[in-house]
């Protein structure tokens, strides 16, 4: 009996080793990361969404390079701590792409760990910082801040002028880069905004903000910064019986910004985004299918599909994953992707970023017009 | 001028919040001595517990503000001080003769294992619900400046200061505020003149618990957003506000709560919004400095 146990436990043993010796890397792993939890988990949600879905149709198609890919998903919670853990562990999960982080100020400290471990990746961080580093490994697939923050600055200078304008921003990385680009781009036309401050993120209280605003006579706000906090400023703008117009860059594509700010209150929000690429005739079938989940494709969710696109063409065309071969590929080549062609300079950033003012109506963004 | 008292009056409103999420940490810290840190997340299961049961009032076709209001704060109360014995019961009691140091690990988890709870049962997003006492008086115009008091506003207000009354009416003129206040004083002697010590501190994190819930009740009716990070800055802000008043002192909590919810609104519209927590902060510091045990704290009496 003894004997017979010793001899089921070296065999289990033995067993497992063997599971430890003979690892499969048969499929490639690709990663993506993002914020999964906290605040902008919807954000997260959405890119999660995109990627599912793209890396089931490009196995359905027979893979990449005949091997399927396999889907890492990293959460960062927004935290650059947080996303400093998660790059490292997709370094060891032996990812060959990656696709994020969301939160620029996640992203930059991020992509030094990727670049380290030679893992080529895309993100649709849009801080100029991310690119304007020399990292070799890093190509975004949405236009930058200066570039955002110009045209809503202009914008604003353009439409609004003659109304008292106050820049906003929420102290990250994405939000002050952002905010500070578009009172660029309103004094560039000749427009002095008449306040410039900063709020905490992730509180609930902006009262004293709205107060402000409110002696200050000001009537739009160009803020930098996440959906969440815009809700709160209309909803509490409303309470104090001052009605604000606000613009903000790419994040105000969240839906979650309309039934949080209550009542009618988002259409009185601005954004400025990439073209809406749900419009796009390429993007038709995979719309549709993603709507037959009864998931709408806004935001980040065709950014991310169209990230694993770019690995699959790059990796075709490389007729590698290596990271000199894939990176050759992805810096010199043109992607046809569900959010447009893609290609891109030398620091990574794409030739031709374009981007469009957009006003909420309802549940939906529409262009400005 | 105008600003003066929009600020004043915003100030109190946050304040009123503060102080009564604050009160849960004064009175469980002046019972067992410790932080207990998963409170702010109670006040978030409160909130969110309030977001529920207002979907299903108004799913019921239950319409009368003053009725909803009632049924809600009396299903959060309910509700939320289940989850305060529950806390108590799980995650405390079971250290109550362990070094000082693992009921505070036990909160932290406590903490993170509710917020990661609603996370993943109720999902990531925020949770909006429809304005249900809206538009509010205009006081007075002073040089083009309206001054807007909100009905949620005088709601929060007139709540906080009902429940005070009718709170230090509980701890000073009933049997169990005497058996509160005994076991505050003295656990091993109180359990000795037959007091049943384990139940009054039971009893003590439902209340604790309850109050927060009517915070989060008041949070969810005035912001109309909650979703389940909330309870850390808010915690961290009660928190605050207990040691600033002198932490074990009920009376100082809501005073703490108070001033940090004016310092906060006042330095917001005259000098930034950006720097708001420095100053709450650095007033504690200074505060702390003079007066170890906070403002209202007694100082803490080494008993021979």
């Amino acid at each position: 009996m003894k004997v017979a146990l010793k001899k089921s436990i070296v065999i289990a043993g033995l067993g497992l080793l063997g599971a430890l010796a003979g690892p499969a890397w048969a499929d490639y792993s690709v990663g993506i990361a993002g914020p999964m939890t906290g605040e902008y988990a919807s954000a997260g949600a959405q890119i999660r969404a995109g990627a599912e879905m793209a890396v089931a149709d490009i196995n359905a198609k027979g893979g990449v390079l005949g091997q399927k890919i396999k889907l890492e998903v990293g959460d960062d919670a927004c935290d650059p701590k947080q996303a400093v853990s998660v790059a490292n562990a997709m370094v060891n999960k032996h990812i060959v792409f990656m696709h994020g982080h969301w939160c620029s100020s996640s992203t930059i400290p991020a992509s030094d760990i990727y670049n380290d471990a030679q893992i080529p990746m895309a993100t649709v961080s849009t801080n100029p910082k991310v690119t304007e580093r020399g990292l070799k490994n890093i190509f975004r697939i949405m236009g930058r801040d200066d570039q955002q923050g110009g045209v809503g600055g202009g914008f604003l200078a353009e439409h609004f002028g003659s109304k008292k304008i106050a820049v906003v921003d929420d102290k990250s990385a994405y939000g002050k880069g952002l905010a500070d680009e578009m009172a660029k781009g309103i004094q560039g036309k000749g427009v002095k905004p008449v306040l410039r401050e900063s709020i905490t993120a992730g509180e609930k209280d902006y009262s004293g903000l709205i107060t402000k605003l409110k002696a200050a006579g000001v009537e739009v706000v160009a803020y930098g910064g996440y959906h969440t906090e815009v809700a709160l400023i209309l909803r509490q703008a409303q309470q104090a019986g001052l009605k604000l117009t606000i613009l903000g860059g790419d994040t105000m594509s969240n839906s979650e910004l309309v039934t949080a700010a209550g009542g009618d209150n988002a259409n009185n929000v601005l954004f400025t985004f990439a073209p809406d690429s749900r419009l796009e005739p390429a993007a038709a079938d995979v719309v549709k299918r993603f709507r037959d989940k009864k998931v709408e494709p806004d935001g980040y969710v065709l950014y991310a599909y169209a990230a694993m696109q770019l690995f699959q063409q790059a990796a075709e065309k490389a007729k590698s994953v290596k990271y000199a071969d894939l990176d050759k590929a992805l810096a010199n080549g043109s992607f046809n992707t569900v959010v447009g062609t893609l290609s891109f300079d030398a620091k990574g950033d794409l030739k031709v970023p374009a981007f469009r003012v957009y006003q909420w109506k309802g549940n939906k963004y529409e262009y400005f017009k | 001028m105008g600003q003066f008292i929009q600020q004043l009056i915003n100030g109190l409103t946050l304040g009123a919040v503060y102080g009564l999420i604050a009160l849960g940490y004064t009175m469980v810290y002046g019972i067992i001595g410790m932080i207990n840190f998963a409170h702010g997340d109670i006040y978030m299961v409160s909130a969110i517990i309030s977001v529920t049961a207002l979907t299903l009032m108004s799913a019921f076709g239950i319409s009368s503000v003053p009725l909803v209001l009632a049924l809600v704060l009396i299903i959060a109360i309910a509700f939320t001080s289940v989850y305060g014995w529950a806390v108590e019961r799980t995650a405390y009691r079971p250290l109550r003769n362990a070094s000082r140091l693992a009921p505070l690990i036990s909160a932290i988890g406590m903490s993170i294992f509710l917020q990661n709870m609603v996370q993943v049962t109720q999902g990531a997003r925020v949770k909006p619900v429809p304005t249900l006492m809206p538009g509010g008086i205009e006081l007075f115009t002073h040089a083009g400046f309206s001054v807007h008091l909100a009905y949620t506003q005088i709601m929060i207000c007139v709540i906080t200061v009902v429940l005070m009354v009718a709170f230090t009416g509980l701890i000073t003129r009933t049997s169990f505020g005497r058996q509160q206040r005994a076991c505050e004083q003295d656990r091993t002697m109180a359990s000795l003149l037959g007091i049943d010590v384990d139940k009054t501190i039971s009893y003590t994190f439902m209340l604790g618990a309850a109050l927060a819930a009517v915070a989060g009740v008041m949070v969810t009716v005035y912001y109309g957003v909650v979703d389940f990070s909330i309870g850390f800055v808010a915690g961290i802000k009660a928190f605050t506000a207990a040691v600033l008043g002198g932490v074990g002192s009920l009376p100082g909590a809501m005073l703490g709560g108070v001033l940090i919810g004016l310092i906060e609104s006042y330095w917001s519209a005259y000098l930034s919004p950006e720097y708001k927590d420095v100053a709450t902060f650095a007033i504690l510091i200074l505060v702390l400095m003079f007066r170890p045990s906070g403002l209202l704290g007694r100082p803490e009496v080494e008993k021979v």
